[in-house]
């Protein structure tokens, strides 16, 4: 029964083929998260949400640190009553994933006395759980900072011989490799530490809100527990200082839209004292709120606004405009309060008893704990880390290119971490032995046809699912993080032989009906073809697209869930958007006009 | 001209007035009280049917033969009902009665000759039963003179003694002296837009959303069923639109030419565009919420946009019955240890 197709069921893992040619692209990847014919008798859907795109071989050490992460928290610290980890498997560049349920109710039983002893005392004491957890990953972050730099002298310098340190350069550049690596790891158990118990909490009241006002939007009950205060919100704060600080020193005419940030930086170097002020303005702001990422930071290319200015600049010139024009570009955070304060209110009255009442402030009292943290996380996880972390490995690119390894330092990311330690050790010894190393005979040609087969992969449909359609989907994991339920998986179903209709469905996360021209936006680099008025249509939204949020009239996404930061940022700036299409940037042509209907998730298109 | 026991306006009456100017009347001038627009209107007050009904019985005996009569003998209640209600057709107002009316008609059309009125029962018992019988099937629409708006109070009057309402009252042993009937005069709205509303969702007893139902023209077309209307769900507090269901609406009511309802075709071009803006809507939502705080619970509202001015004005509101009688098992209950909550995420107990 199990490895049967049911007529409307998704294909099984053993009917995926490795695209032809890039067999051996696929082989780099170790062989625990390969498919093989067991696999089919499982349930599997694809990541999209963290990872919508082809993973190189180095950066599936995401998707291997975090599931590593993940699993130890629900399995072995919390003690998750109905779930354990999640398994995954990566085929033509896609990850798959498949949960673990618990079913036995003898071992619910069991696992659900260890959790009441382990989770409970996490919520009973999370404010200083968390306060802890900040200091930990400030550490942490501290000591991936404190990294040596990623060189080899040619002669061990004098110093170190002569304070008889014993141990030389190259050594150091193994030990390097390894503490990053391992910080990395580090990093995704510190980030699942709170993660589920915070979900958790915040779907509670969710569930309680959904029952007593069966008709509640997602994003009310969002609104309601959604933070204001978020360190999320922080970098586009400071954009907004730096805009009025520009105007204040009279440097604002600097920044002009088509103006590359190294131009503008050197005609405010040129500009004396104002421009030389402006420019330690932006060095406070830049460490550490510029360590965020133009996407979730899953992937190598997802560049902090730190290393590529282009992003947050883009923002700046109309909220010049705004600050010349005399409007306030302050967040204005005491009435977005008193709005939550408000809304919590009202809907605590429309319940029908004291009961009920009693019940409701107790969950959402909960749910404003944890949430801080839920939203908190991803600034030093998501963003700070992952630059450091990538950053460091862009390090050792750029050696082994200097030393012939590959043409380019970003083609690092084409080895797996298991190679690139197999790599550094061979310039250790290359280094040591005065010969040559062995590498750039080795992977040049590799490093190549893996970039070819993720152009492959790239342009190839992935099913959204795979396997027996499970009867229900009562992993409190999977409905917390991917939203996937089994309606939602009906709607795979009947959505795959849908593709005429000229509608794209979304989940509905901000209200508003608007039309305008689509924009799609498939990279970073291509955020400058925004006009004022179009319609942002790109795979992932990202609070650190939000400068762009003042030029546009709605955001359609691919990727996210209606408590995607995204989604928060777009109620914050009042546009409708839709999120987790799907597929609209690839259903959606550059140029067409289109309706998003925020309220209801629907994307229209229109011609 | 003042309210008096033969005609009360709407601004002097509120729902404690129901034994004398029925419950539609009543809730119509709770309504205006409370400072929602209605259509401006008067109620014939019981005290008219009462002076009539003396006036009958001076001629000839009315309630006695009546509350005399044996349910089940079907020949004689057709019989005598027949009777009675050609009695109350034929037979001369009570000089004050016709002068309190004829000078309120008056005073409702501004001396504007021919103004449409409609001509509504309003029953005094609260039995729903009854109340559909002698209430919602007497509703005259586009009345135009002042002899027609006579003529139809007189046949909501005679609608208490149509068999279904008399058999209803004999089997129930219900004395025929309490028995009176209300009419409600009142401006006609020559709608735009018109429609209904809940403020509690009729689907699955949200208290949190409004329900709006609208179709082009008059309401009777959206009441009756005739047309699919446009529906809209609005978050009652927060006012996000979740919901919008454009209908293809093909067909509306007008105002005829000379009293009366003409069904006509929508345009093509009117047909997809959705009949209210979302700026009304949001009007609207102000007025159920302030209509359901005004009762203390949930309202089934009738409402109508006016062509020409666009205002807003209900038609009539009563409390929603459905689910206020569906309520029962609290959704949750507050926990000793509130922690315990989050078991029904993670404790597989959904």
């Amino acid at each position: 029964m199990n490895a049967q197709l049911k007529p409307t069921g998704f294909p099984l893992p053993s009917s995926l083929r490795v695209i032809p040619g890039t067999e051996r692209a696929q082989a780099a990847y170790p062989y625990h998260i390969q498919f093989s014919p067991e696999d089919d008798s499982r349930f599997w859907f694809y990541n999209s949400m963290h990872f919508p795109e082809p993973m190189s071989a180095f950066d599936m050490v995401t998707a291997e640190a975090a599931y590593c992460a993940l699993g130890s928290a629900n399995t072995r610290v919390h003690c998750l009553p109905t779930t354990l980890g999640i398994d995954h498997r990566i085929i033509n560049g896609r990850v798959y994933i498949g949960g673990n349920a618990v079913t036995d109710p003898a071992e619910i039983a069991r696992r659900t006395e260890e959790f009441q002893k382990r989770a409970f005392y996490y919520y009973a004491n999370w404010e200083r759980l968390y306060a802890q957890w900040r200091e930990k990953m400030l550490k942490l972050i501290q000591d991936s900072q404190a990294l040596p730099k990623v060189e080899l002298p040619e002669f061990e310098p004098l110093a170190n011989v002569h304070a008889g340190k014993g141990v030389a350069s190259n050594q150091a550049l193994l030990d390097t490799y390894q503490k990053t690596l391992e910080g990395y790891f580090r990093m995704w158990h510190h980030h699942f530490e709170f993660l589920l118990l915070g979900y958790g909490a915040y779907l509670t009241f969710f569930g309680f809100c959904k029952k007593a006002f069966p008709e509640i939007t997602d994003q009310t009950i969002a609104r309601m527990v959604a933070g204001i205060e978020a360190e999320i919100f922080r970098p586009d704060d400071e954009l907004r200082r730096l805009a009025r600080r520009a105007v204040e020193l009279g440097v604002d005419s600097k920044f002009q839209d088509g103006v590359s940030p190294d131009d503008i930086i050197k005609s405010l170097e040129k500009a004396g004292e104002p421009g030389r002020e402006w420019l330690r303005e932006l060095a406070v702001s830049r460490d550490p709120w510029f360590n965020i990422n133009v996407g979730d930071g899953f992937y190598h290319y997802h560049r902090a606004w730190n290393d590529d200015l282009s992003m947050p600049f883009a923002g700046l010139p109309e909220y010049m405009r705004k600050v010349r024009a005399g409007e306030s570009l302050d967040r204005e955070v005491s009435r977005l309060q008193d709005e939550r304060k408000q809304l919590i209110e009202d809907y605590r009255e429309l319940l029908s008893t004291d009961e009920e009442r009693a019940a409701y402030d107790q969950m959402i009292t909960l749910a404003h704990r944890v949430f801080p943290y839920v939203e908190g996380h991803k600034f030093y996880c998501e963003h700070w880390y992952t630059n450091l972390f990538f950053n460091k490995i862009r390090e050792f690119g750029g050696l082994l290119s200097q030393n012939g390894f590959f043409p380019d330092a970003e083609d690092v990311f084409q080895l797996t971490h298991y190679e690139l330690k197999n790599a550094i050790i061979d310039m250790m010894t290359a280094w040591s032995n005065g010969s040559a190393p062995r590498g750039p005979q080795h992977w040049p040609k590799i490093v190549a046809e893996r970039k070819a087969a993720i152009a492959v992969w790239a342009k190839q449909d992935t099913p959204p699912a795979l396997g027996p359609v499970p009867d229900v989907i009562d992993d409190p994991a999977i409905v917390m993080l991917w939203g996937i339920t089994r309606e939602s998986l009906n709607q795979w179903l009947s959505a795959s032989g849908d593709v005429t209709s000229n509608e794209v469905k979304g989940f509905a996360a901000s209200s508003g009906v608007v039309e305008g021209p689509a924009r799609v936006v498939r990279s970073v680099e291509e955020i400058s073809r925004l006009q004022k008025g179009d319609v942002l249509v790109c795979q992932v939204t990202n609070p650190t697209w939000a400068p762009i949020f003042q030029k546009i009239v709605a955001a359609v996404s691919d990727i996210g869930g209606s408590m995607s930061h995204a989604a928060i940022v777009a109620r914050e700036y009042g546009l409708p958007a839709v999120v987790g299409t799907g597929n609209a940037t690839s259903r959606i042509k550059d140029g067409q006009r289109i309706r998003v209907d925020g309220g209801r998730g629907i994307v229209t298109i229109l011609q | 001209m003042p309210s008096t026991d033969i005609v009360g306006w709407f601004a002097d009456i509120g729902l404690h007035d129901r034994p004398h100017v029925g419950g539609k009347g009543g809730s119509l001038g709770e309504l205006q009280r409370a400072g929602i627009a209605v259509p401006p209107g008067f109620v014939v007050k019981t005290g008219a049917f009462e002076r009539f009904v003396q006036a009958l019985e001076r001629e000839a005996p009315v309630r006695a033969p009546v509350q005399a009569l044996d349910p089940d003998d079907l020949d004689a209640v057709t019989a005598c009902c027949k009777e009675m209600r050609a009695r109350i057709e034929a037979t001369a107002l009570p000089a004050d009665v016709l002068n309190e009316i004829s000078a309120a008609h008056a005073e409702l059309c501004k001396g504007v000759q021919a103004i449409p009125v409609a001509v509504r029962s309003s029953a005094t018992t609260e039995d729903a039963v009854d109340a559909s019988f002698a209430g919602l099937q007497d509703t005259f629409l586009w009345v135009t003179s002042l002899e027609d708006a006579l003529k139809r109070v007189r046949t909501c009057w005679a609608s208490l003694y149509s068999v279904e309402s008399v058999t209803y009252r004999r089997k129930r042993g219900m004395p025929e002296e309490g028995v009176a009937m209300a009419v409600v005069v009142q401006k006609m709205v020559n709608a735009r837009t018109a429609g209904v509303m809940f403020t509690r969702s009729p689907l699955t007893g949200d208290r949190s959303v409004i329900t709006v139902e609208g179709a082009w023209g008059l309401g009777s077309a959206v009441v009756g069923g005739e047309v699919t209307p446009d529906r809209w769900v609005i978050g009652k507090i927060t006012g996000e639109i979740p919901v919008r269901e454009i209908s293809e609406k093909l067909h509306q009511h007008l105002p005829a030419v000379g009293g009366g309802i003409d069904h006509v075709e929508v345009p093509e071009d009117q047909r997809r565009t959705p009949c209210m803006s979302d700026a009304e809507l949001q009007a609207l939502r102000a007025i159920g919420r302030k209509v359901e705080k005004h009762y203390g619970r949930a309202q089934d509202i009738e409402w109508a946009v006016e062509r020409g001015t666009n205002e807003i004005l209900l038609l009539q509101s009563r409390p929603e019955t459905v689910w206020s009688s569906k309520d029962a098992a609290p959704v949750a209950r507050p926990a000793s240890d509130p922690l315990s909550h989050v078991m029904s995420i993670f404790g597989g107990q959904r």
